[in-house]
């Protein structure tokens, strides 16, 4: 089997190793696990009516009919729902997203838009009864092209209340949902200072999650009365807080819990289904289940911002970058979750890999459409900014007629350096200066050039006649959570018979955090993996942590659970050395037992655990710890993707033979694991790169709401996937950890356009990639010749 | 109406309607371990056995199966136990969604093929989707199983 060299190895015994994942055989078994594995028999159906209209106002709703039907339990419509504009964007308080929706509103904004809800005592009646639903629509003009949303007669939030948490750019009456601008130097005059200029554009288009589990959700009240909603989702606490918000309710009444998830990348960041549970099972006393359909995840969850990104970049002759322009128009689609977030990681988690310019600025709105709205998705606008900067810096390696390795190599960032953007730019607030304390790209790309065999003298060959082989490559960084923002926390409690209770309020939404966090826990307390009984994200039963978002996991519920485990080594150190009479410093505590120094007394951690809940009369006591951690820095993982390409120039058909991804997220707490996140990512961002793609007729329908119309990658759809980790540490993360969640995904539309680049001498600028549009560019490109 | 169907060696009458799909009712019937990703038949995580041989359970009425044998993961615990081993050691497990019907569908495919190519390997799994693991970890895994059997 084959296994990156981890040159920290040696000095961990749970860390860094491939332990198998904890709930790996009982996920494949088919144990009941997920949200809808689980509701209760007695639980009522949800179905959601959604708008057939891309804007529309409801006129009325008649619900006699449907409301004659057996079974039927209650109809609800937005005349039930309090008036409270919120955002489904889980996010930290106060959220950067603005609060433009209503759980049901007099509008729906796009097709799929949620109208009424209907309960019923099984899923074909609460469906024959929403069919039954008389809505009176007034339609409305949408508008569909995010290049014309900007101060559009047409206006998408017409309406009083909504706002804005903190200034945002916030303005509706210009269907502006957010806009940001900031410099460093002078831009403008070192563009103009600079004899080698490119200046280029790229449209990212909108793109499914596609986790395979449809959102999913069911809710009842609890012998005390309380509201339980078991949701498969990425923040607990964020939709708790959410919903107490939409509901008007206080947040003790309310407990959130996460099964296992069947996938997330963001799709589950968002509170899509529970707000609806919620209202029914508040209405009816009732529990209450929803499962979507895989047409209403397409139809009704969130997709990718599409973005346009313009570049201009300046240089010397010698390849010294001077200056870096990034303006950025984002479609947040009806409602602006996320906008503003995703919008400004575009540039923040991208410019500082180029951080030696004298001049860089980034700017933009983001925009509301009639189309399904956007929201957080892997990458998170560093893909859309890395796709635009990427490409901007191959073109200035062709204009230049340099090696684009080597252009890069000359600008990137290293270790020990910094960038003004990390400071300035945060994620909807300002950034937090931080110095770069590991960074392994010049490893990555070195090893990244052999796996892929590359040779600047033939980025291109012939394999058969009308048939070419091309390479291409792209550099990308992310961060690992969001400084200062996200915290985590993990509370361990010793059980009797010497094993570890281990509670966190991370979210394991299919990653195998509840795996990596416990081989921390073991790693720290000397114990083994089996010693260690992880629980995870229960908002009554486990502490506190935003969520599994911005590639926060590993570094900050990680460091979170580091920290609770030194102090519970501490604690059990103390306690010991208090019944034996004798300093901390004289006991030593190995192998799952303790001693003194002299070797006089013994006691196994076992026997302790019986002694400390059984045995020590008036001493008895419960040995737990609660630590909590939020990160001063957010140290970027780094890759360098390599793409070889085969490109039919007859039908324009682009495969990848083979993607290479080195990576340096510094040590891998589970290696197998943290490099499964990264080939999966780089899947998802080949699917983004050639064909996944939402689209919509001229009216506004979306005609990409399966797996048939939006195809995501099958296993015969891709060459040969190479990952690699290069030995890195990261001092400030957890046994030297940095976040792999994310970084895979963000190189191969880049990568993949260079080498189309490569192969044609043309410059793609609309995503995907598909046939139709490289056989244009390729015509295009011999007509103008 | 109610059909009798087989489900891993044990006859069971369901009451089902005409046009309900076989994965509702094996899931309504407490079979959970058939999960539902897309109801189009293009995700494989609904797969079943029908007599041995794959099927998806979304596109597949529930009369259909009237008097045949259905097999869910469960009914081939032990062999997806093994299969299991390698792919946890690959980490080739996410979130585990895709997994039984996937894993369901490497053990038809194990029976019905002898030594299959690589190629051969991934047409046969094709239609079992996989949103996490970028299928690369599957493949050493499904690899190692085979050849486990050849040692
Ligand atoms: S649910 Fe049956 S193939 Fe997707
Ligand atoms: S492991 Fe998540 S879909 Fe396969």
């Amino acid at each position: 089997m084959h296994e990156a060299p981890m040159r920290n190895a040696p000095t961990f015994s749970v860390v860094a190793h491939p332990h198998k994942k904890v709930d790996g055989e009982g996920l494949m078994l088919g144990r009941p696990a997920y949200t809808d594995d689980l509701v209760p028999s007695n639980a009522l159906h949800v179905k959601l009516v959604r708008s057939p209209h891309a804007f529309a106002r409801i006129k009325s709703i008649d619900a006699t009919e449907a409301l004659k039907l057996p079974g039927v339990a209650c109809v609800l419509t937005w005349k039930d729902c309090p008036r409270i504009p919120i955002t489904r964007a889980g996010q930290g308080n106060p959220e950067p997203s603005p609060h433009d929706r209503f759980i049901l509103d007099e509008y729906v904004r796009y097709v799929g838009d949620e109208a009424a809800v209907v309960a019923a005592e099984d899923e074909a009646t609460a469906e024959k009864a929403a069919s039954l639903l008389k809505i009176e629509y007034e339609v409305l003009e949408p508008i569909l092209d995010f290049e014309h949303a900007k101060d559009n007669p047409i206006i998408i939030h017409p309406e009083e209340g909504i706002h804005e948490m903190f200034p945002i750019g916030f303005e509706p009456k210009r269907n502006i949902a957010a806009a940001y601008h900031m410099e460093v130097g002078d831009v403008e005059q070192e563009l103009a200072a600079s004899p080698v200029r490119v200046d280029t554009v790229v449209y990212t288009q909108a793109q499914n999650h596609v986790a395979m589990e449809p959102h999913a959700a069911f809710s009842y009240l609890d012998v005390q009365g309380r509201l339980t909603i078991v949701t498969s989702t990425q923040n607990p606490w964020h939709t708790r807080r959410l919903l107490g918000l939409a509901l008007q309710m206080p947040l003790r009444s309310i407990r959130i819990v996460k099964p296992r998830v069947g996938g997330g990348f963001g799709a589950k960041q968002h509170i899509h289904v529970e707000p609806y549970v919620a209202l029914v099972t508040l209405k009816t006393g009732r529990p209450a289940r929803i499962a979507l359909t895989r047409r209403e995840v397409f139809e009704s969850t969130f997709t990718r911002h599409q973005m346009r990104v313009n570049i201009r970049l300046g240089a010397d002759p010698d390849g010294t970058l001077r200056a870096i322009d990034m303006q950025v128009l984002s479609n947040t689609g009806a409602y602006g979750e996320h906008a503003l977030t995703t919008f400004m990681v575009a540039g923040s988690k991208t410019l500082p890999l180029y951080n030696k310019v004298k001049a860089v600025r980034f700017g933009g709105d983001v925009v509301y459409t009639n189309k399904v709205s956007a929201g957080a998705f892997r990458g998170y606008g560093a893909i859309q900014g890395l796709t635009g900067l990427e490409s901007a810096i191959d073109e200035l390696a062709h204009k230049l007629g340099v090696s684009p390795v080597e252009l890069r190599r000359k600008n990137m960032i290293h270790e020990g350096e910094t960038s003004e953007v990390f400071r300035i730019m945060g994620e909807g607030t300002e950034g937090v200066a931080m110095n770069i304390e590991s960074c392994k790209l010049e490893e990555c790309i070195r090893r990244g050039k052999e796996l892929i065999g590359w040779n600047d003298e033939r980025l291109v060959w012939e394999v058969a006649p009308g048939r070419v082989h091309a390479l291409g490559m792209a550099i990308a960084m992310q961060g690992s959570g969001i400084p200062m923002i996200d915290m985590g926390s993990a509370r361990i409690e010793l059980q009797d018979g010497g094993f570890f209770k281990l509670h966190v309020g991370a979210t394991d939404i299919g990653t195998g955090s509840d795996t990596i966090l416990a081989q921390i826990a073991a790693e720290e307390l000397g114990v083994d993996m089996e010693d260690i009984i992880i629980h995870s994200s229960d908002t009554d039963h486990t502490p506190f942590d935003v969520g599994a978002y911005a590639s926060s996991t590993t570094y900050v519920s990680g460091s979170a659970v580091l920290k609770a485990a030194a102090s519970m080594r501490r604690k059990l150190i103390d306690t010991v050395a208090m019944l034996w009479n004798v300093s901390p410093e004289d006991v030593i505590y190995e192998d799952k037992a303790f001693r003194t120094v002299d070797g006089s007394r013994h006691l196994t951690l076992h026997d302790f655990s019986y002694d400390t809940l059984y045995h020590n009369g008036v001493r008895m006591q419960t040995i737990e710890v609660t630590e909590s951690f939020s990160g001063e820095k957010s140290p970027p993982p780094y890759l360098a993707g390599f793409v070889e390409i085969e490109l039919d120039k007859e039908t324009g058909k682009v495969d990848v033979v083979k993607y290479v991804g080195v990576a340096d997220v510094g040590t891998p707490i589970n290696p197998n694991l943290a490099k499964i996140q990264i080939e999966g990512g780089l899947l998802q961002g080949i699917g983004m790169a050639l064909y996944e793609d939402v689209r919509y007729s001229d009216k506004g329908h979306l005609l990409s709401h399966n797996l048939m119309t939006y195809a995501i990658p099958s296993r015969e759809d891709v060459g040969s996937i190479v990952v690699e980790l290069v030995d890195s540490y990261e001092p400030s993360g957890p046994c030297g950890a940095k976040s792999a969640g994310e970084i895979g995904i963000d190189t191969p539309p880049a990568a993949i356009a260079n080498a189309i680049r490569n192969a044609t001498g043309v410059r793609l600028t609309h995503l995907p990639f598909t046939p139709d549009k490289v056989l244009a560019a390729i015509k295009a490109a011999e007509g103008a010749a | 109406m109610i059909v009798t169907i087989t489900i891993n060696g044990k006859k069971e009458s369901l009451q089902i309607e005409p046009g309900d799909m076989l994965v509702d009712t094996l899931r309504n019937a407490g079979h959970v371990e058939v999960k539902k990703g897309c109801d189009t038949g293009n995700c494989g995580v609904c797969t079943v056995l029908l007599d041995g041989k794959p099927i998806r359970s979304c596109s597949f009425l529930a009369v259909r199966a009237e008097g045949h044998e259905i097999t869910t993961i469960q009914g081939v615990a032990e062999e997806a136990r093994r299969f299991a081993d390698f792919l946890n050691r690959e980490g080739a497990d996410q979130c585990g969604f895709c997994a039984p019907g996937f894993a369901l569908t490497v053990i038809a495919m194990k029976r019905e093929l002898k030594n299959p190519t690589e190629e051969e390997i991934r047409h046969y799994l094709a239609g079992n989707l996989c949103r996490c693991t970028g299928y690369e970890s599957q493949h050493r895994a499904i690899r190692n199983y085979l050849e486990a059997d050849h040692a």
